[in-house]
């Protein structure tokens, strides 16, 4: 399987990644080289075998319901752009 | 062509957020109406290098719902990514899950409509999955900016998703109603669908009777409310019919309802909008559920409303309707069950009527909640009691229950005793204040001597006035009539 330099923009778009025109062939040849590689890989018989989510075969570690958390809102903002009335203010997400 | 040609089809996602102290992957307080973002963690805000760790509390809320709902409780299910990017989702994705969610199937019965033409229904659950929320947007100017809170990033939420089962919006209304009082009876859930604790989606599509294949659907968003969620899918249906009918076709779409103008309409969608590239989230090892913490779940549930109203009809005698009815939330139940512990099951039925009706209008009238009632179970089943005993009679008994109401006594004896309501059941009694009526009233006995029976009525009416509503009206009738025949 090979991606058309046009799938490769919509993923880009997607990640909001920006990938320019002379870029895109060489990002392209890339994400082939991935591609090749699945590909090998699914051509493994995985009959019977149950799919993992995980590398690790463990069960996810449980924290008990309790708030341990304190304010450290000060903090947080100190390293964002914009602040105003506790909000973190960004650009204006809708018209 | 008109609507009655069309099939109407809906699913819901209802979004439960779940009533845990600290949010799913932190330790963060969920308590509502902070100061924004000083319930917002490291985790939270997404800052670089900080990981996700489960609350078993959410786990366990999304096991009480699986066990009420008859679900199969997945013993491995899976974390996954979510992909989009919104200023109020700072780590640029989701967590939710997508293959392997924690509760699948299940089935829901409902109660559509009322009186003679109510029916059941059971729809089936397709799934409900964890998730965590996303925080809030305000876009009241900040100088052409929005403002981001986000203490409410990572509350856990259980994603409801039920089969495209119901057929018209009194059915969805019923149950997302159902589902409303479920988690609330299983205690998942505060239900408060004002602070957005209860949300509904609903997919809704037509399709000429008959048709095979659904229509294509449309998401309405966000609804808050159970009358919003009727509005929006009549509105939403007649729309789509009208479309089909002129000639035009069905674009899958999101859409909001507007409940100032009370129509849907398309949200602002970008073309890649829906293609959120689930992954599962490498952050997170499977979520094992064992059998024996299923079991100490199971152990720990309450008696669900289904179980209850079937009890209702066998233990109690009561009608399925009344079953239902007082089953419909866990509060009315609760104090139902408290008065008939205190009253005794075999006066069940009148402790009902006493709770549908006299009260249930009172606390309308006041418009306050059951469990805030100014007359207690134990109250209420000391007045049924009388009633039962024929201390006092029905007419008596309302009086008695102002009083309670108005906290004018502490039990209803105490009332019967200090007003002197007591029912008269002392035939001389009776009879002396018989006489007096009828040296008084010598046109109403002529007229009844000529056949008149309802001066007959005049007469026993007279009576009970005479004793202040205490007499036995039955008793004052048979009294009566041995006087008006001797």
């Amino acid at each position: 399987m090979s991606l058309s330099n046009e799938q490769v923009g919509r993923l880009a778009r997607l990640a909001r990644l920006e990938i320019s025109a002379t870029e895109i062939d060489a990002t392209r040849t890339k994400l082939d080289g991935i591609f090749a590689l699945i590909e090998q890989m699914q051509a493994v018989d995985t009959t019977g075998i149950e799919p993992m989510s995980h590398p690790q075969d463990l069960a996810t570690r449980l924290r008990d319901d309790v708030v341990t958390e304190t304010d450290r809102r000060a903090a947080f903002q100190s390293v964002a752009p914009q602040t105003e009335a506790g909000l973190y203010l960004v650009p204006k997400v809708i018209e | 062509m008109s609507r009655s040609d069309w099939e109407v089809v809906i699913g819901l996602e209802v979004h439960a957020q779940l009533n845990t102290a600290s949010k799913i992957f932190s330790g963060a307080s969920t308590a509502f109406g902070a100061e924004p973002n000083v319930q917002a963690s490291a985790v939270d805000v997404a800052l670089p290098g900080v990981l996700p760790v489960l609350n078993r509390g959410a786990v366990e809320r999304a096991i009480r719902l699986g066990l009420a709902l008859g679900s199969h409780i997945a013993p491995k299910s899976v974390f996954a990514r979510k992909n989009y990017f919104y200023p109020d989702l700072p780590k640029g994705y989701q967590i939710s899950q997508f293959e392997l969610p924690v509760v699948q199937g299940g089935t829901l019965t409902i109660r559509v409509g009322e009186g003679d033409s109510a029916y059941e229904k059971t729809v089936q659950l397709t799934r409900a999955h964890l998730e965590e929320d996303a925080g809030k947007s305000l876009h009241e100017d900040f100088h052409g900016m929005s403002g981001i809170d986000l203490n409410r990033a990572g509350t856990p939420l259980l994603e409801i998703v039920s089969e495209p089962d119901m057929r018209s919006s009194a059915e969805a209304v019923a149950y997302a109603r159902a589902l409303h009082a479920l988690v609330r009876w299983i205690d998942i859930c505060d239900g408060n669908m004002q602070e957005g604790s209860f949300r509904c989606d609903a997919n809704v599509s037509v399709r000429k009777w008959g048709a095979e294949q659904f229509g294509t659907r449309r998401e309405i968003k966000n609804l808050n409310s159970f009358r919003f969620l009727q509005q929006a899918i009549d509105y939403e249906v007649q729309w789509q019919i009208d479309t089909i009918e002129d000639g035009g076709t069905i674009q899958q779409a999101t859409v909001l309802f507007d409940p100032e103008t009370g129509e849907t309409r398309m949200m602002r969608s970008k073309e890649d909008a829906h293609d959120y590239r689930y992954f599962p989230d490498p952050d997170l090892l499977p979520l094992v559920i064992d059998e024996a913490w299923i079991a100490r779940v199971r152990g720990e549930m309450p008696e669900l409303p289904a179980a209850m109203k079937d009890r209702f009809v066998a233990e109690l005698g009561l009608s399925a309707y009344d079953a239902a009815a007082l089953t419909a939330a866990k509060e009315i139940a609760t104090y139902f069950q408290a008065a008939v512990d205190a009253a005794g099951s075999n006066i069940a039925k009148l402790c009902a009527n006493w709770v549908m009706g006299e009260l249930a209008a009172r606390l309308n009238k006041a418009d306050l909640d059951i469990s805030a009632s100014p007359v207690t179970p134990a109250q209420l089943a000391g007045l049924v009691s009388r009633i039962a005993d024929s201390t006092i009679s029905n007419a008596i008994a309302r009086k008695v229950f102002d009083a309670l109401w108005n906290g004018e006594g502490a039990t209803a004896d105490e009332i019967i005793d200090k007003q002197g309501l007591r029912q008269v059941t002392d035939s001389s009694a009776i009879e002396a204040m018989i006489d007096e009526v009828l040296a008084a009233n010598q046109k109403s006995v002529e007229e009844f001597r000529a056949g008149k029976e309802k001066a007959f009525n005049a007469l026993v009416g007279q009576v009970m006035k005479a004793s202040k509503g205490k007499a036995s009206p039955a008793q004052v009738n048979e009294l009566l009539r041995q006087k008006l025949a001797g």
